[in-house]
């Protein structure tokens, strides 16, 4: 038993779903146990943190012993009791629980600053912070700064909104400050929409105080004496975290009157999102702060001159304000040494799909897309040519697999057409269909769009039915031109970001895959062979050994045959489900 | 019923014109938002019901009906749908019997309810059942779930 021994679990969205929090229990619980004897208790501590970011491997749990690190993968609780007998007591790791070589390649080419204290420092603890250099930006910026001093450094370090638009935090907060008013509201925006990203959700279950601490530091360069955090309310530990976070800073009087000891004051209050994705744009999540349905209005006038209740309002995404003590307790300079020349610092994605390593990365800008998904995401999971990496949620498009040399930054992803966006980077391999992405897509928008104005509420719902049409096997000559035309005059006549960029993933796919869409409208197939009602099924009566397997699985009685004998399905009663083709362990299902 | 909308408004009252928040509370209290309550609220705040019935189908949190005894959330973000939550939401549907406009069965046993995103995309696709999380969900696993959580009442 060594001394200063520090077990860490991983209680991000994924370590929690896979049973975190039972395995941090097993630990304390083991521990506790095997040390009535007082030397476990002093020198060995088992806690909770934020998303260590390879969630495939979930729960994992690090051991941290005088600078080593040991990790655990796919940590069960009944794995508990012999971890702690002979790792933590008797000092040999259980090596065939270990986590193998993806774990250091995973995070070999990544940049941690606004998550380099997320998967480290216990979430709830303010201490912790506190400890690891928290609040003492803040604290400097407070007393030895002025908010021009605090503008000119932001602007230096060259960080852009990372909550899709890129436009330059820096000069935002100097508009905020040159916008006349005695009172004036910072937002820090939480409604995480796109579906497919989960970084804001775990920069604030992970460490809420750094959000806490940018918003204190925003608000004091641009003058406001009031923030409203506004939080998705499907994220509910996060809304737990971020609530206590608040208090405990409140109780140190981080929050409130009097900060530090000077005359600045600022108070917090979170507000619940109650579910439209887009109240993401900024005059719409304005009047659903207001307490109004969330629909967008016509810029000008931006909300930093007339935002919350006709009052200047800064709004900043969680991502950009999380950045802000690391600026400044580093530098601006420091953080503009990473990225390109026109975007500077990280970028934190949610790489999900049909790769190996799923998880939570940050990257230095520029990186290009070759080193995320072979070198970071270990490859496509299964083995299957890698088909396209789609960027920027339903704002966004796919890129195809021979661009994977692209550097990601705001630039050259909006040169091919997709955008950096909020940071969802889902991986398609050949199994996955591009007119079907496309329509998925379209049928989020269209759901989601407010009805506002007739280019988005009428014209997405025009792109989906062709769309759907497409994917029945019911084109025609002329769609993919109806298609691009319908397209752009969406983006050119809608109202809002959502309006404007929901046909992206439609354009981004026909530029791209063209021949896939001709093959669904021409030739009546699915090369994927993902949409499900332009395939036939049939067994193959040489390959089929009667077995009844798929008989039994056939949920609409479609397949009759007598025992060791071939079966038959009836297309008539056929739902086109794929049940018999899953469970047939004799590849004698065909489908086309 | 009536005492439970009176200590909602009051709470409504500091903050003037927040309908979000009055509904928000309401659907805490019940479930949804039941058609009495907005009668009541119309009433006594002298606010359109049409505003109320505005803001409550804008947001997707809100419910007009109430939901099943057991809550089925199945994942529908592009994680999950490019890992086959389509099917799962197909089979879901046939098993429970349920048309496009529904989301509760007949009987009031299940709701089944669909998400953009619970970001927990590294186990997609992903179904929660009564909140317990179904990750790398197989169609045949969550059915035979759903049939054991059915009996088990």
């Amino acid at each position: 038993m060594s001394s200063g021994m520090v077990i860490r679990v991983c209680m991000g969205p994924a370590g929690i779903a896979a049973g975190g929090k039972e395995v941090l229990e097993a630990f304390i619980r083991h521990l506790s146990e095997a040390g009535s004897s007082a030397e476990v208790k002093e020198h060995c501590s088992a806690h909770q943190v934020g998303c260590l970011g390879l969630c495939a491997l979930d729960v994992l749990v690090e051991v941290h012993n005088n600078g080593n690190k040991t990790v655990y993968q796919y940590v069960k609780p009944e794995m508990v009791g012999r971890i702690v007998e002979e790792h933590i007591i008797s000092g040999t790791p259980v090596q065939e629980w270990l986590a193998e070589s993806d774990y250091d390649n995973f995070y070999r080419k990544q940049v941690k600053i606004v998550l380099s204290d997320c998967g480290k420092l216990d979430p709830e603890d303010i201490d912790a912070y506190i400890a690891a250099g928290g609040y003492e930006p803040t604290r400097e910026v407070l007393t030895t700064w002025i908010p021009d001093d605090v503008i000119d450094e932001i602007k230096a370090s060259g960080i852009r909104g990372r909550g899709g638009a890129g436009f330059p935090t820096g000069l935002k907060w100097e508009l905020g400050r040159r916008s006349k008013s005695t009172v004036k509201y910072i937002i820090c925006n939480a409604d995480e929409g796109d579906p497919g990203a989960f970084m804001d959700r775990a920069v604030i279950e992970g460490n809420p105080h750094s959000v806490i601490e940018g918003m204190l530091i925003g608000a004091f360069a641009i003058g406001s004496e009031k923030g409203y955090v506004y939080i998705r309310a499907e994220y509910p530990l996060a809304v737990e975290r971020l609530k206590l976070a608040i208090k405990q800073a409140y109780d140190r009087r981080f929050l409130g009157a009097n900060i530090f000891n000077t005359n600045f004051r600022f108070d917090i209050e979170i507000k619940l999102g109650a579910g439209a994705f887009v109240c993401g744009e900024e005059t719409a999540l304005i009047a659903s702060i207001e307490g109004q349905r969330g629909m967008p209005r016509s810029k000008p006038p931006f909300p930093v001159y007339k935002g919350l209740w006709q009052k200047p309002t800064v709004i900043n995404n969680v991502e950009t304000l999380a950045n802000i003590p690391y600026i400044i307790r580093k530098g601006a300079g420091w953080y503009a040494s990473f990225g390109t020349e026109r975007s500077k610092g990280t970028k934190v994605f949610a790489l999900t799909g049909k790769i190996k390593n799923t998880g939570l990365i940050e990257v230095p800008m520029g990186i290009t897309l070759r080193e995320i998904i072979y070198e970071i995401g270990g490859g496509i999971e299964s083995k299957k040519p890698l088909k396209a990496v789609q960027t920027g949620g339903p704002s966004g498009g796919c890129i195809p697999a021979n661009m994977l040399d692209l550097n990601v930054d705001y630039e050259s992803l909006a040169k091919i057409g997709s955008i950096v966006g909020s940071g969802g980077m889902i991986v398609l391999d050949e199994d996955n269909c591009m007119v079907n992405m496309a329509k998925y897509f379209i049928q989020f928008t269209q759901s989601e769009s407010c009805g506002k104005c007739v280019p988005c509420r009428i014209g997405t719902k025009r792109l989906l039915e062709i769309l759907e049409r497409i994917t029945k096997g019911e084109g025609r000559d002329g769609d993919i031109e109806l298609l691009e035309k319908l397209s752009r005059g969406i983006k050119s006549g809608s109202l809002c970001g959502l309006g404007q960029t929901a046909p992206n993933p439609v354009l981004s796919t026909i530029k791209y895959f063209r021949e896939e869409f001709e093959a669904h409208i021409r030739d009546k197939k699915c090369p994927a062979k993902a949409c499900r009602e332009m395939l036939v099924y049939s067994i193959l009566e040489d390959f089929c050994k009667g077995c009844g397997v798929c008989l039994k699985a056939c949920p609409a009685g479609a397949i009759t045959g007598e025992k060791k004998k071939p079966h038959k399905i009836n297309l008539d009663l056929c739902v086109r489900c794929g049940a018999c083709f899953d469970v047939c362990k004799f590849k004698s299902v065909g489908r086309e | 019923m009536e005492d439970i909308f009176e200590n909602i408004i009051k709470k409504y009252r500091e903050r003037e014109g927040n309908i979000i928040f009055l509904l928000q509370e309401t659907q805490e209290a019940f479930g949804y938002i039941p058609r009495e309550a907005v009668d009541f609220f119309s009433l006594e705040l002298n606010i359109a019901e049409s505003r109320f019935y505005g803001v409550a189908t804008f947001y997707s949190q809100f419910r007009l009906k109430p939901t099943g005894k057991n809550k089925i959330v199945a994942c529908c973000g592009t994680a999950c749908h490019v890992r086959g939550s389509e099917k799962i939401l197909n089979a879901l549907n046939r098993e429970l019997q349920l048309t496009e406009d529904e989301d509760t069965t007949q009987d009031g046993k299940f709701t089944l309810e669909k998400v953009a995103c619970l970001g927990t995309c590294s186990f997609a696709p992903v179904v929660l059942i009564n909140g317990a999380v179904h990750g790398k969900a197989g169609t045949d696993a969550i059915i035979k779930e759903i049939r054991q959580v059915g009996k088990d009442e």
